[in-house]
């Protein structure tokens, strides 16, 4: 059991870090001044830009594409580094992790040729535009239409939500129906949109803690040239497969990076000299505690598939299952020892305590995730399903009787 | 970065499990609850070189780690067999450490020993404990009645290997066991007196001391992950299998979910007999805090496991011919030995509170 880098591995920490050492004056602040946020965003577009050309952004993508052809386990030994050296990573996580690799897996040479530099370089910040306000863990449901004109170009309209960076992205990738009259998962098709052609409407959404974190987003006849579909038209859902595997992918070796660890969470008990020796307390702690330890190892597992070749499995939705019930149980706890003051606006907490609930249904809901643990990974059969091998027209005509 | 089991691992590991395979250890389970004779493991493990996995090589062991010890744990814990590892291996590895002269035997098998722990002090309390007799209270060790109460493994022991008051370690030969074996047959329990022993001081640390102790919680984590492995199956299994409103009830969300939690919580405890092999291998400050991470969590996972094990089964799950209540039995009891699952949890707490400083 080593938990240490191999000599190759360790060469390219040093490089890396010699690097970080080298250009950390030139990067922005972790978070945005205060009233600053524009200026803040352009000098994170440059810091990006500045981290790929020192090769520390696109690091999985193949080095013909711009990337530096290595594998996970070097992406992770770079995340590290930057968390290590306190400056910001890459803007643009989704492009980069995800909607890049979707494109390099299924666009065409055009659509490679003309996007992959841009989103690396982050001149051009890209947005995953698949949820909507009536497919969320059932995606296939997605109601966009993208209609196929005479002239060879597609008419869309429709609703996207929970759309993060949707407000300065350059173009989204969106999952869209372009056939209502086969079952839902055949009728879909992936399109490239740019964010800023006519008909494209962005608003932010504010959440609990009274932040836009994301945004809803409007499609009013909005127009896509014939070559904006990715993948080949009706194979909508294989190709947001593909984003899905590298969400999991991303969230797998970033998870570290959402600060809920256990020395952080008992900091502010050990402060407090009565609460560090109420039985209560201490067990609640030892509980929270002892589940985030295990989820350093489970990560240093996933690791370790990795580097032996495999795929993150559906299993490691588990760990995300984990993280956030923990991190609820400990900000709960803090704000039972802390009190009303963990809520106010300055307290280091209250931010999270408020982020969280959302959290629970971000990146599959908590209910999604155990049905698909428990038929992937523990072979147990489907719930029977009404939609199966229906057209998406009649399922939608049934669903508007039923609710009329 | 390596997490992966090594060939030597994987084979020790398969071996196990084989060597186990050759006795029906869940009916001798149900059969010693009413009086019958468990199977008497010790001459297996002592075949399989168990006895001296801890003990250097010079000293006739194998010279292996904790993280080793936990992988023939898991497999005990699988098949709820009874081999008195728990006992022994943390008793051997303080025995090797102060150069006990009979090492060799212990090593081999040929001398069987025990560990007497006692719990270690805390960020609250400077006192070495042990278990008082009833209660959920703890006495000094080493306390003027000289018994030791609930201790693993006791019963049928040579050497006892005794941490008293300030950690001090004492090997005691002659001391006389009242078996207290309870409401799970298959857990070896003494009560041990040592008025009458001789007893030697032992030359070790008391740090030593303390990692017998947390060496002893990995053990009896790993067992419970074993335990927490076979309840998952049997579940699943008979989810797969018993049909209601002409579907597997494992097509329910409601019983997926909960099938699904045992996973979620077993691969929660096995994360963490990684880190407290590891840390008993490479990172021994962070030994207190690995072993009490893993002994809390796999506590609690024995807990839930045994239970939704018996909820999926139905009535059928909650009666005496079912397997489910043997693991049930096995859970109640593991989880109040050796300080509880709750003093391993609390340990959690205090070690992070202390390294917080404040």
């Amino acid at each position: 059991m080593d938990l240490n880098d191999t000599p190759e591995q360790a060469a390219y920490r040093i490089q890396v870090r010699e690097w970080l050492g080298e250009h950390r004056e030139e990067a922005p602040p972790l978070r945005a001044p205060e009233g600053d946020e524009e200026a803040y965003l352009a000098a994170r577009r440059t810091w990006q830009g500045k981290l790929a050309e020192g090769g520390l952004a696109g690091v999985v993508w193949p080095k013909e594409l711009g990337g530096q052809g290595l594998g996970p386990i070097e992406q992770v030994i770079v995340n590290q580094e930057i968390g290590d050296a306190g400056v910001p990573g890459i803007l643009d996580v989704i492009g980069v992790g995800m909607l890049g690799p979707t494109l390099i897996a299924h666009g065409s040479d055009e659509q490679k040729n003309r996007h992959l530099g841009p989103m690396l370089h982050g001149d051009e910040v890209w947005c995953q535009l698949f949820s909507e306000p009536a497919a969320g863990s059932d995606l296939a449901g997605v109601q966009s239409r993208a209609k196929l004109g005479d002239d060879g170009r597609w008419t869309l309209n429709g609703q996207k939500v929970w759309t993060t960076n949707a407000q300065f992205s350059s173009y989204g990738l969106l999952l869209a129906r372009t056939d209502a009259d086969v079952p839902k998962h055949k009728g879909l098709s992936m399109f490239i949109v740019d964010m800023n052609a006519p008909g494209v409407t962005t608003r932010g959404l504010r959440q609990i803690s009274g932040e836009a974190e994301f945004n809803e987003v409007f499609f009013d006849d909005v127009v896509l040239e014939g070559d904006a579909v990715v993948g080949g038209v009706g194979n909508g859902w294989g190709t947001a497969l593909t984003t899905l595997m590298f969400e999991r992918l991303t969230i797998g070796l970033g998870s570290e990076g959402l600060g809920y660890r256990a020395d952080r969470f008992a900091a502010p008990i050990a402060a407090d000299p009565n609460a560090r020796v109420d039985p209560d307390v201490r067990k609640r702690l030892g509980e929270i505690a002892a589940d985030l330890l295990a989820l350093r190892f489970t990560a240093y597992r996933t690791l370790t598939a990795l580097q032996g070749g495999q795929i993150p499995g559906p299993e490691s939705a588990l760990a995300k299952v984990t993280t956030v019930n923990a991190a609820i149980a400990a900000t709960d706890l803090i704000a039972d020892v802390v009190g009303p003051e963990a809520l106010d606006e300055s307290s280091e907490w209250a931010y999270a305590i408020s982020f969280l609930p959302g959290l629970k249904s971000a990146g599959g809901t908590e209910e999604i995730l155990r049905n698909t643990v428990g038929e992937r990974v523990l072979g147990l059969p489907p719930e029977p399903r009404l939609d199966k091998g229906i057209p998406f027209s009649e399922l939608r005509a049934k669903e508007r009787s039923a609710t009329a | 970065m390596n997490l992966s089991l090594s060939d030597e691992q994987e084979f020790l590991r398969e071996a196990a499990r084989g060597a186990l395979s050759r006795f029906d250890t869940i009916a001798a389970a149900r059969e010693a609850l009413e009086g019958g004779e468990l199977p008497d493991l010790w001459p297996t493990a002592s075949e399989a070189g168990w006895a001296g996995l801890l003990v250097c090589e010079e000293h006739g062991g194998a010279g292996l780690h904790p993280f080793d010890a936990m992988l023939v744990l898991v497999e005990c814990g699988r098949v709820l067999a009874p081999v008195p590892l728990i006992g022994h291996l943390p008793a051997s590895w303080l025995l090797d450490r102060g150069g006990y002269a009979d090492i060799e035997a212990v090593a081999s098998g040929a001398k069987r020993a025990v560990l007497v722990p006692a719990q270690p002090p805390s960020d609250l309390s400077d006192l070495w404990t042990w278990e008082a007799e009833a209660g959920k209270a703890r006495v000094p060790a080493g306390d003027t009645t000289q018994v030791a109460h609930w201790v693993v493994d006791a019963p049928g022991a040579e050497v006892f290997v005794v941490v008293g008051p300030g950690g001090a370690v004492s090997v005691v030969e002659g001391a006389s066991v009242e078996s207290a074996a309870r409401y799970d047959a298959t857990r070896s329990l003494g009560h041990v007196s040592l008025v009458g022993g001789t007893s030697t001081r032992l030359d070790v640390d008391p740090a030593d001391a303390a990692n017998a102790w947390h060496l002893a919680q990995t053990l009896i984590a790993a067992e419970s992950v074993g335990t927490v492995e076979t309840c998952l199956e049997m579940a699943v299994a008979y989810a797969k299998e018993r049909f209601t409103f002409g579907r597997a009830i494992g097509s329910y969300q409601a019983m997926k979910h909960q099938l699904v939690e045992i996973l979620r919580v077993l691969e929660n405890s096995r994360s963490l007999l990684y880190y407290a092999g590891w840390a008993g291998e490479s990172k021994p400050e962070e030994f207190a805090l690995a072993a009490s991470a893993a002994r809390s969590v796999s506590g609690r996972a024995l807990d839930s496991a045994t239970r939704i094990n018996i909820a999926v089964h139905g009535g059928i799950g909650a009666t005496w011919e079912h397997d489910g209540p043997l693991f049930f039995r096995r859970a109640q009891l593991s989880r109040r030995l050796l300080g509880g699952t709750g003093a391993a949890t609390d340990r959690v707490a205090g070690e992070l509170l202390s390294s917080a400083g404040a």
